[in-house]
C-alpha cells in the first residue's frame, strides 16, 4: 500500500530502471547486427535449427519438471522441520551450485555419476557388469537437478516460512491430513514462487551450454545456445548470433507466459517471516520420511561438491594461497561481484516496486504495459546470451586495449544482468508481504516517502535483500566473464584462472581453485542467511 | 581513448590488485596473444624480458582465450586495434585472417624455420608447431591403437573424449585428420569411431579434464602432451599413441598488422621470433615443440615424445572452402 506520491516516484523509477534494462540489452543487438551482414538462414541448417530447438525445449522441459517435483517435497519437508541440527548449513550449502563454474560441477558429479563415479563402483560391488553411462540425456537432466533443485528449494521454502504460525495451529486444531494441508495451505502460499522458479529453472536449463555439450556424449545434445555460440565464435557471424538469440527469447517467453497462467498472486496475509514451530507436526508422523527425504535431497546435491572438495584439498593450497596472482583474481572477482550485485539489487528493488504500483491500478493498460514488462525484465537478461552482450558492449566500447575502466563496467553490467532474474525473485514476495502487512499502519501513521522506506520497508525487506544481494555475488563469481573470449587485457578473475589453469595441465590448481571459490560463495551465504535472519528477529 | 588516458593510472592507484604497465620506454610495441601463452607460467613473461633487453623497448601482452578469439577480436576491432603483432594464430585461420586484409606481408628472409611439411607464406611466420595424438593413460590401456583405423575400429567399450569441431580447435584437428586418412568415407569412419566417444566436449580443458580424472582411457591432444607429465610431473602414466597412417599437424603463426604504430619495431619483434631468444622458451613454457633452432638442450621427455613420419596438413585456403561442409557431414555422422 502507498500513497499517491509514492506511487507515482515508484513508477518513475521503474520506467527508468526498465529502460536502463533495455537499452543495455537492446543496445548491443542492434551495434552487432549492423556490424556483421546477416548471411541468413540455409535450408539445411533450418533442419539443423529445427533440430535443436527441438531438443532445447524438450531437455530444458524436463530439467524444470525433475527440479521442481523434487523441490517441492523437499521444501515442505525443511518448512515441516524448522529445527534440526544442521539445518542452516544445508540451506546455506544449497546456494553453492550457483556459484560454481559449470565446468568444475561438471566434474564433481563425474566423480559420482560417472563410469568410474562412486555410484558405478557401488553398483559393480553389487553385482553390475557393465557400468551405466549417464553420458546423454540422462547426464544433462542430473547436471540440471543438480544445479537447480536446490535453487528451487532456495526460492519456495521462504514462501512457507513467511506463513504466519497460526495457519499451523489452525491446521492443528482442525486435524488436516497431509493433503489437505498441502491443497488449502502450502500450494496456495507456494503456488507463486514455484511458478517464479520454474521459469527461472527453464530459462538456465535452456541457455545451458557446457553441461549440455559435456555430459550430452555427442552432437545430438546440442542446444540453441552452442549454435549461437558457434556463430558468434567459430564463424563470425553476428547476424545470425543475434538472429538465434532472438529465437530463443520468443520461445522461451512463451513458456514463460504458460506458466505465468499458473502463478496468480496469492494473498501473503499477514506474515511472520523465519521458521516457525508447527504444532501440526508435533505428532512426527512424518519424521522418518522428511528426514530421508532430506538426506537424500542433501546427499544428491552434497556429494558431488564434497568430490570437488575432496580433489581440492589434494592440491598444494598452501603455494596456491602464496601466489599473489590469486589474491588479485580473488579481489578483482569479489569487487566486480560487489558492484554487480549492487547494482542488480538496486534495479530489482525499482522494478520489483515499480510492478506492484502498476499492479495497484488494474484495467489501466499503461500500468499493465508496465507490469508486463518490469516482470519480462526478470527473465529476458537470462536469456541474451552473455556471450553476445559482451561482444556488442566490446564493439559499442570502440575495442579494449589499453583500457581498464570500460571491460571493467561491461563485466560488472552484464553479471548484473545475468543475476536480475534471480534477485527480483528472491525480492517480489518479501517486497509483496511487507507492502500487506506494514502499508496500512504506515499510512496511518503518515510514514511516508524517504522516511518509509528507511524505516519500516527496508528493515522488513532485509533478509530478501541480503539473500539476493549474494546470490547475485555468487553469480557473478563463478561467471567466467562473457569480455574473456574476446580480451580483458588486465583483468584476472577467479574462474578466468581456473580455466587458465585448466587448459594448462594444471588440473590440481584448478581444482584448488574451485575448492576456494565454493568455500568462498558458500561463506557469504551463511553471511547472508545470519544477517538476514538476525536483522529479521530484531524487529518482531 | 587518449583523452581518458588518467582513468588507468587513477585506476591502479584505487586498486593496487590491478597490474599496471610497465614503465614505459621510448618505443612500444603491443603484441595480441592467447592467455596461457603470457600466464605466468607460460613463454611471455620470459620472451618479453628477453626482447626488451634487444630493442629498449616496452613489448606488451594481450591476451585473449584463444586463437579464435584473437581472429574475432580483430574482426571486431577491424582497423582500430592498436597492436603491431598478432600471434597465436593457427594455420586453419590464416585463410580467415588474411581476409580481413589487416595483415601486411612480413618481408623478412624465414630460412630460419623448420617445420615438417614445410610451410611458408609471405605473411604468416610459425613460430612453433605440434602433432595432434590420441593420448592414453598407459594404467588402463595396455597395447594402445596403432593406426587411426584400430582407434575407429576397436573396442567400443574402451572410451574416447573428443573435441567439438563447432567449438574447438583440436576438435576441428580430428576432423581434418579423418578427413584426410578417409577422405569421401569419413562419415562411415565417424560412425564408427561414435561408438567409442564417451562425449564431445566444447573445448580442449574438459577433455582433458575428463580424462585426467579417469572418466575415459584415451583422449584427444598433442604429441607433447606427455611432455608435460614427464617434465613437471615426472609420471610416464600418460603417453601418445603413434599412428602408422600419420598425423595430423597443428602450426601457430604470427603476422604484421598493417595499422602496425611502429612498424619497424613489429619487424624487429617477427625476426626476433624466429632467434633462439625466443624459441628457446616454446618447448617447456608452451609445451608445443619449436619452430626455429633452439640452443638449450631439449629436456630427456622431448626425445621420448612419438614424431610421426607422415605429416597430413590442409591449405589453409581448402579448409575455409570445406570447413561448413565437413562439420555437416559431422554432424550427420555423430547424431545417428
Amino acid at each position: 500500500m502507498l500513497t499517491r506520491a509514492e506511487h507515482r516516484t515508484s513508477r518513475v523509477a521503474g520506467i527508468a530502471a526498465l529502460l536502463c534494462v533495455g537499452l543495455a540489452l537492446a543496445a548491443p543487438l542492434a551495434v552487432l547486427l549492423s556490424h556483421g551482414g546477416g548471411t541468413g538462414v540455409s535450408s539445411s541448417q533450418g533442419d539443423y535449427l529445427l533440430r535443436i530447438t527441438r531438443f532445447t525445449l524438450l531437455q530444458a522441459g524436463l530439467s524444470t519438471l525433475l527440479s521442481l517435483l523434487f523441490a517441492v517435497p523437499l521444501a515442505r519437508a525443511l518448512a515441516r522441520r524448522p529445527v534440526f541440527p544442521g539445518r542452516r548449513w544445508l540451506i546455506s550449502l544449497f546456494a553453492v551450485p550457483l556459484g560454481l563454474p559449470p565446468l568444475v560441477a561438471a566434474l564433481g558429479l563425474i566423480e559420482i555419476w560417472g563410469r568410474n563415479g562412486i555410484a558405478n563402483k557401488g553398483l559393480g560391488l553389487l553385482g553390475a557388469e557393465t557400468p551405466f553411462s549417464i553420458y546423454g540425456l540422462s547426464g544433462i537432466l542430473i547436471a540440471h537437478v543438480f544445479f537447480n533443485l536446490p535453487l528451487a528449494i532456495r526460492l519456495i521454502l521462504p514462501a512457507l516460512e513467511r506463513l504466519p504460525p497460526e495457519y499451523w495451529k489452525t491446521a492443528a486444531n482442525l486435524g488436516m491430513g497431509g493433503l489437505s494441508l498441502f491443497r488449502l495451505v502450502e500450494w496456495p502460499a507456494m503456488r507463486r514462487s514455484a511458478a517464479g522458479a520454474a521459469g527461472l529453472v527453464f530459462m538456465l536449463c535452456a541457455t545451458s551450454f557446457t553441461l549440455v555439450l559435456v555430459l550430452g556424449g555427442g552432437p545430438a545434445a546440442t542446444t540453441l545456445e552452442v549454435a549461437i555460440y558457434q556463430a558468434l565464435r567459430f564463424d563470425f557471424d553476428p547476424g545470425r548470433a543475434v538472429l538465434l538469440s532472438l529465437i530463443q527469447v520468443g520461445l522461451t517467453l512463451v513458456v514463460m507466459l504458460a506458466l505465468k497462467l499458473i502463478s496468480a498472486p496469492t494473498e501473503a496475509g499477514d506474515t511472520k517471516g523465519g521458521a516457525s514451530n508447527r504444532p501440526d507436526v508435533s505428532g512426527g508422523v512424518h519424521a522418518v520420511p522428511d528426514a530421508m527425504l532430506i538426506g537424500l535431497g542433501g546427499v544428491f546435491v552434497g556429494a558431488p561438491m564434497a568430490a570437488v572438495l575432496v580433489s581440492g584439498l589434494n592440491a598444494d593450497m598452501s603455494r596456491l594461497l602464496g601466489d599473489a596472482l590469486f589474491w588479485r583474481a580473488a579481489t578483482t572477482s569479489l569487487l566486480i561481484g560487489l558492484a554487480a550485485a549492487s547494482l542488480s539489487v538496486m534495479l530489482a528493488s525499482l522494478l520489483v516496486r515499480a510492478r506492484y504500483s502498476a499492479d495497484a491500478r488494474p484495467g489501466s493498460a499503461m500500468m499493465g504495459l508496465l507490469a508486463g514488462l518490469s516482470s519480462a525484465a526478470g527473465s529476458l537478461t537470462l536469456l541474451v546470451p552473455p556471450v553476445v552482450l559482451g561482444a556488442g558492449w566490446f564493439l559499442m566500447l570502440g575495442g579494449g586495449t589499453g583500457q581498464l575502466l570500460a571491460p571493467l563496467a561491461v563485466i560488472t553490467l552484464v553479471n548484473a544482468l545475468m543475476a536480475l532474474p534471480f534477485v527480483m525473485r528472491v525480492m517480489e514476495p518479501a517486497h509483496q508481504g511487507t507492502m500487506e502487512r506494514n502499508g496500512r499502519l504506515s499510512m496511518s501513521l503518515g510514514l511516508v516517502g524517504l522516511n518509509r522506506l528507511w524505516q519500516i520497508d527496508m528493515p522488513a525487506m532485509l533478509p530478501a535483500l541480503a539473500t539476493g544481494f549474494v546470490f547475485a555475488v555468487a553469480l557473478s563469481l563463478g561467471d567466467l566473464g562473457a569480455i574473456a573470449l574476446f580480451g580483458s587485457d588486465r583483468i584476472v578473475t577467479l574462474p578466468w584462472l581456473l580455466y587458465q589453469k585448466l587448459g594448462s595441465y594444471r588440473t590440481s590448481d584448478a581444482a584448488g581453485l574451485a575448492l576456494l571459490l565454493g568455500g568462498l560463495t558458500m561463506g557469504l551465504m551463511i553471511l547472508a542467511d545470519r544477517l538476514g535472519n538476525r536483522n529479521g528477529s530484531g524487529l518482531r | 581513448m587518449r583523452k581518458y588516458r588518467f582513468l588507468p593510472s587513477a585506476l591502479a592507484a584505487l586498486f593496487p590488485f590491478i597490474a599496471t604497465p610497465a614503465v614505459s620506454a621510448d618505443k612500444a610495441l603491443t603484441v595480441y596473444t592467447y592467455e596461457s601463452f603470457i600466464a605466468e607460467w607460460g613463454p611471455g613473461p620470459k620472451i618479453e624480458a628477453a626482447f626488451e633487453a634487444e630493442c629498449g623497448c616496452d613489448l606488451k601482452w594481450v591476451g585473449v582465450a584463444d586463437g579464435v578469439a584473437l581472429l574475432n577480436r580483430l574482426k571486431l576491432e577491424g582497423d582500430k586495434a592498436e597492436a603491431g603483432i598478432v600471434l597465436g594464430l593457427d594455420t586453419n585461420l590464416v585463410a580467415e585472417a588474411r581476409a580481413t586484409g589487416l595483415f601486411e606481408a612480413h618481408g623478412l628472409d624465414t630460412s630460419a624455420v623448420q617445420i615438417p611439411g614445410g610451410f611458408s607464406d609471405d605473411v604468416f611466420i610459425p613460430y612453433d608447431y605440434g602433432h595432434f595424438a590420441v593420448i592414453y593413460d598407459s594404467e588402463a590401456i595396455g597395447t594402445p591403437p596403432a593406426s587411426l583405423k584400430e582407434l575407429v575400429e576397436g573396442d567400443p567399450e574402451q572410451k574416447i573424449v573428443i573435441q567439438d569441431p563447432r567449438t574447438s580447435t583440436p576438435g576441428l584437428g580430428l576432423l581434418l585428420w579423418m578427413k584426410s586418412v578417409y577422405g569421401e568415407d569419413a562419415a562411415q569412419a565417424w560412425q564408427k569411431l561414435s561408438k567409442r566417444v564417451l562425449t564431445v566436449t566444447p573445448g580442449w580443458s574438459e577433455a582433458y579434464g575428463l580424462f585426467t580424472s579417469g572418466e575415459a582411457p584415451m583422449v584427444l591432444s598433442y604429441t607433447t602432451s606427455p611432455a608435460y607429465h614427464m617434465v613437471a610431473e615426472e609420471t610416464n602414466r600418460y603417453q601418445a599413441a603413434e599412428f602408422s597412417e600419420g598425423h595430423y599437424l597443428q602450426i601457430e603463426v604470427a603476422g604484421l598488422l598493417a595499422n602496425a604504430p611502429d612498424k619497424e619495431l613489429a619487424r624487429q619483434f617477427l625476426g626476433f621470433m624466429m632467434t633462439p631468444g625466443f624459441q628457446n622458451e616454446i618447448p617447456t613454457n608452451n609445451w608445443m615443440m619449436p619452430a626455429a633452432p633452439v640452443t638449450m638442450d631439449l629436456p630427456e621427455a622431448f626425445s621420448k615424445l612419438v614424431s610421426p613420419e607422415t605429416t597430413f596438413l590442409y591449405s589453409p585456403e581448402e579448409v575455409a572452402e570445406n570447413r561448413a561442409a565437413w562439420i555437416e557431414e559431422w554432424l550427420g555422422a555423430m547424431s545417428r
